[in-house]
C-alpha cells in the first residue's frame, strides 16, 4: 500500500507555488459553503449515534438485571451450576443450557473455521478466474437462507441420515472404548448436541468464509508476488505472508460466526432435542441451549420466578458473549505484541 | 418485567390515542391459547361476514394472554388451562369454556395400525419417566397379548414448549400414576424426566413421525389431519376407548359445569369416555372498562356458540354440549361495567 504514496507525492510535485498558496489560503468565496453550524451539527450528530448505541447497550443490560432480579437475588451465582430446571416445583438452574450453548458453538467453531479457511483459500489463490465469482456469490447466498429452513432440513433430512450413517456405526465401533465410549453413547436418533452443533457449522460457514475471503483478498499482491518471488509455495505464501497481515480480519470473522452461533435459536430447537437433564456428556445425547429454552418456553411462562429464570438465561448469554469478544480483543492486542518477533 | 408493563402501558395508552379514528368501537381483541386459536380465526372471519364486526384474535400461548389480561392490552385472554376460583377471584377475572379438545397418545411402531396398541394411564406414567424403556415390557405385552411388539427401546417425544396439551396430558398422568405426581407433576411446562423435545403440535407430530419405535402426544386434529397412528387408552371405567368426538363428549358430559367451570376433565367416569380430554377456556374482567367492548365481545361468542358448531366439527373441535352454554350464557351476567350493570344486554 505504501508503494503506491511515493507516485502520488509525485504528481503534486509540478504545481506552483502560487497554486500552493492558494490551497493554504482558500479565497473567500468558498467559505460561505463551509458553515461552522453544519460542521458542528454533523458532529454532534455523529457523536450521538454513537452514544445512542452505548446508551442501548446500557438499557438492555439493565432490563436484563432488572428482569432477572427474582432469580438473581434467590440463586446467586449457583443458577450457573444447577442443573435442576422444574417449573412445577419452582426451582431453575441454568447449567443444562449454558452446556448447550457452549458445547454446540464450540463444536461448530471446530468444523467451520477449517473448512471456511479452506473456502476462502481455493477462492483467493487457487480457484480459476471464471469460477470465483459464481462460487463467492453462492457462499453469499447461502447466508442469506433463513434459520429455520436449516432447522426443518436438519430434523427432516440431516438428522436421519446422521443417525443412519454416522451414530450407529461410531457406537458399533467406540461403543466399548472406555471415555470414548462415554461420548457416543445415548439413543442414535440424529437429535442432540452433536447434530445441533454441525447445523451450526453450517450456517456459520458463509459468514467466517466470505468475511475471510474479502480480507485475503485486500492482501497487497506485491507482498505474496515477493514471497513467490523468493520461492515459497502456496502454503507458505498463505500461511506466513496472506495470514500474519489479515489476522484481524481473521480473528473478526471466527468472532461473527461464533455470535451467530451462540444467539441463534430457531434451528437449534429443531434439532438439539430440548431436553433438560444433564444425565451424561455424550455428544449424541438431547440437549438444550439457551435461546432455544427462551424461545420454547418464554410465552408460557408464568410471572414471577420461571420468567425471571429465563431472563437470568438471557443475561448469561449476554455475558458469554461479551466475554469472547473480550477474549478476541486479548488475543489480537496478544499477537500484535508478538509482531515482528522471531518465532 | 417492569419495563416491559410500563411499555405495553404506554403502547396501550398510544392505541386508545389511535383507535377511534382507525377502528370502529366495537372492533374486540382478545389474546391467547394457540389450540383453539385456528377455531377463533374461522369464527372471526365468519363473524365478521355476518356482522361486519372484526375480532381479532392473537396466537400468543396461554401464559402470554394470561399476562394480557392483567394487563388489560386486549379485550378477553384464552387459556387451555382453567384457573381455578381463587385465582379467578383474586384477580377479578370470570372464565367460560369455549369448545373441548382431546390429546391422544400416537406411535410410529412398524407393522402396528392405528387403534390396534393399547395402554393404560399407568403404562403411558411410566414410559414418559423413563421406567417402562422397551416395547417388549411385560406391562405392554399385559394389555397387548396378541400384538407383535418390537424388543427395541422406546422413544417418548414430548412438547418442549410449555401448553395446553402439555397441561391436560400431565393433569392426566397425575391423576392416574401416583409416582408421575410425587416425582413431576402438572403444568403447561414440566421438569420431564425423558424424551425428545419438539416444539409445538407440528414439532411433536414431526418427531414421532421421523423416529421409528416413538410415542408422542398430540391435538386431536393433528392426527385427522396427519392420519398418525394413534393408541386406544384405558378409561375410568376400566373400557378402552378411541379418540372421536363421541368420547369427547362423553367426557364433558360427566363434569358438573353448573357448579364451576373449573373443570378439567381428564379421567372422567363413563364408559365412554376419553381419559385425556380438556376444554379451552376464555377469561374476562369482571369489571369492565370499557363496557362496550365487553358487550360486543360476548356478543360474538353467543353468536359463535349459536352458529359456531359446523366450523368447530370441520376443524375437528367439540362444541360444547347445548345445556352448558345455557349454563355459559347465565353466567355472563357477572360480567359488569363500573356502575354495577350487566354488560351482556339481549
Amino acid at each position: 500500500m505504501s508503494s503506491t504514496l511515493p507516485a502520488g507525492g509525485a504528481a503534486f510535485d509540478p504545481v506552483s507555488e502560487s497554486a500552493k498558496q492558494k490551497m493554504i489560503n482558500p479565497p473567500l468565496g468558498n467559505a460561505v459553503r463551509r458553515s461552522p453550524l453544519a460542521d458542528k451539527m454533523f458532529a454532534w450528530v455523529a457523536q450521538g449515534a454513537a452514544w445512542l448505541t452505548l446508551l442501548l447497550l446500557a438499557g438492555i443490560l439493565l432490563s436484563l438485571i432488572l428482569g432477572a432480579w427474582p432469580a438473581i437475588s434467590k440463586y446467586g451465582l449457583g443458577f450457573l451450576t444447577s442443573t435442576s430446571w422444574d417449573p412445577v416445583k419452582n426451582e431453575y438452574g441454568g447449567l443444562v443450557m449454558i452446556y448447550g450453548t457452549v458445547a454446540t458453538s464450540l463444536i461448530a467453531l471446530i468444523i467451520a473455521v477449517p473448512v471456511s479457511f479452506g473456502i476462502a483459500l481455493f477462492l483467493t489463490e487457487l480457484s480459476p478466474a471464471w469460477l470465483k465469482r459464481p462460487l463467492g456469490t453462492a457462499i453469499e447466498l447461502l447466508a442469506a437462507v433463513p434459520s429455520i429452513v436449516y432447522g426443518m432440513w436438519g430434523l427432516l433430512v440431516f438428522g436421519p441420515i446422521l443417525a443412519t450413517y454416522v451414530q450407529q456405526p461410531l457406537q458399533k465401533a467406540f461403543g466399548e472404548t472406555p471415555y470414548l465410549g462415554a461420548l457416543v453413547s445415548g439413543p442414535p436418533v440424529g437429535i442432540g448436541i452433536l447434530s445441533a452443533g454441525i447445523i451450526l457449522a453450517i450456517m456459520i460457514i458463509p459468514f467466517i468464509a466470505s468475511v475471510m475471503r474479502d480480507v485475503f483478498d485486500v492482501t497487497p499482491v506485491m507482498l505474496k508476488e515477493s514471497a513467490y518471488a523468493l520461492g515459497s509455495t502456496t502454503w507458505e505464501v498463505v500461511y506466513k505472508v496472506v495470514l500474519p497481515y489479515t489476522k484481524a480480519g481473521v480473528v473478526g470473522g471466527v468472532m461473527l460466526g461464533l455470535g451467530r452461533a451462540l444467539g441463534e435459536t430457531m434451528a437449534i430447537t429443531f434439532v438439539i432435542g430440548n431436553f433438560n437433564q444433564l444425565d451424561s456428556l455424550s455428544l449424541f445425547q438431547a440437549a438444550n441451549s439457551i435461546t432455544s429454552a427462551l424461545a420454547n418456553e418464554f410465552a408460557e411462562a408464568a410471572e414471577g420466578l420461571h420468567q425471571a429464570a429465563l431472563i437470568y438465561l438471557g443475561l448469561v448469554l449476554f455475558f458469554i458473549t461479551f466475554v469472547v469478544l473480550a477474549l478476541s480483543k486479548l488475543m489480537l492486542a496478544q499477537l500484535r505484541k508478538n509482531e515482528g518477533t522471531k518465532t | 418485567m417492569k419495563l416491559s408493563f410500563k411499555l405495553s402501558l404506554t403502547s396501550l395508552v398510544a392505541s386508545m390515542a389511535v383507535l377511534p379514528v382507525l377502528a370502529f368501537a366495537q372492533d374486540v381483541t382478545g389474546a391467547g391459547a394457540s389450540f383453539p386459536a385456528p377455531l377463533y380465526s374461522k369464527w372471526a372471519a365468519d363473524y365478521n361476514r355476518a356482522t361486519g364486526i372484526k375480532i381479532n384474535y392473537q396466537s400468543v400461548g396461554s401464559g402470554a394472554g394470561l399476562r394480557q389480561i392483567d394487563a388489560k392490552t386486549v379485550d378477553f385472554g384464552a387459556s387451555d388451562a382453567p384457573l381455578k376460583d381463587d385465582e379467578l377471584a383474586k384477580k377479578g377475572l370470570v372464565q367460560f369454556p369455549t369448545v373441548i379438545g382431546g390429546v391422544v397418545p400416537v406411535v410410529n411402531i412398524k407393522g402396528i395400525a392405528t387403534g390396534q396398541l393399547k395402554l393404560s394411564g399407568q403404562v403411558l406414567g411410566d414410559i414418559y419417566l423413563g421406567k417402562i424403556t422397551k416395547w417388549t415390557d411385560p406391562a405392554i405385552k399385559a394389555l397387548n397379548p396378541t400384538l407383535p411388539l418390537p424388543d427395541v427401546a422406546i422413544s417418548p417425544v414430548r412438547r418442549a414448549d410449555g401448553s395446553g396439551t402439555s397441561f391436560i396430558f400431565t393433569n392426566y398422568l397425575s391423576k392416574v400414576n401416583p409416582e408421575w405426581k410425587a416425582k413431576v407433576g402438572e403444568g403447561t411446562a414440566v421438569n420431564w424426566p425423558v424424551g425428545a423435545g419438539g416444539k409445538g403440535n407440528e414439532g411433536v407430530a414431526a418427531f414421532v413421525g421421523r423416529l421409528p419405535n416413538s410415542i408422542g402426544y398430540v391435538e386431536y386434529a393433528y392426527i385427522k389431519q396427519n392420519k398418525m397412528t394413534f393408541a386406544q387408552m384405558r378409561n375410568a371405567a376400566g373400557t378402552f376407548v378411541s379418540p372421536d368426538d363421541a368420547t369427547f363428549k362423553a367426557a364433558a358430559a360427566g363434569a358438573d359445569w353448573a357448579k364451576s367451570f373449573y373443570q378439567i376433565l381428564t379421567e372422567q367416569p363413563g364408559k365412554d369416555a376419553w381419559p385425556i380430554t380438556g376444554a379451552t377456556f376464555i377469561l374476562m374482567h369482571k369489571v369492565q372498562d370499557k363496557p362496550a367492548q365487553a358487550a360486543s365481545s360476548l356478543k360474538f361468542f353467543d353468536w359463535a356458540y349459536k352458529n359456531g358448531d359446523k366450523t368447530a366439527d370441520d376443524l375437528d373441535y367439540v362444541p360444547m354440549p347445548a345445556n352448558v352454554k345455557v349454563i355459559i350464557e347465565k353466567a355472563w351476567a357477572d360480567i359488569k361495567d363500573a356502575s354495577g350493570k350487566s354488560v351482556a344486554t339481549k
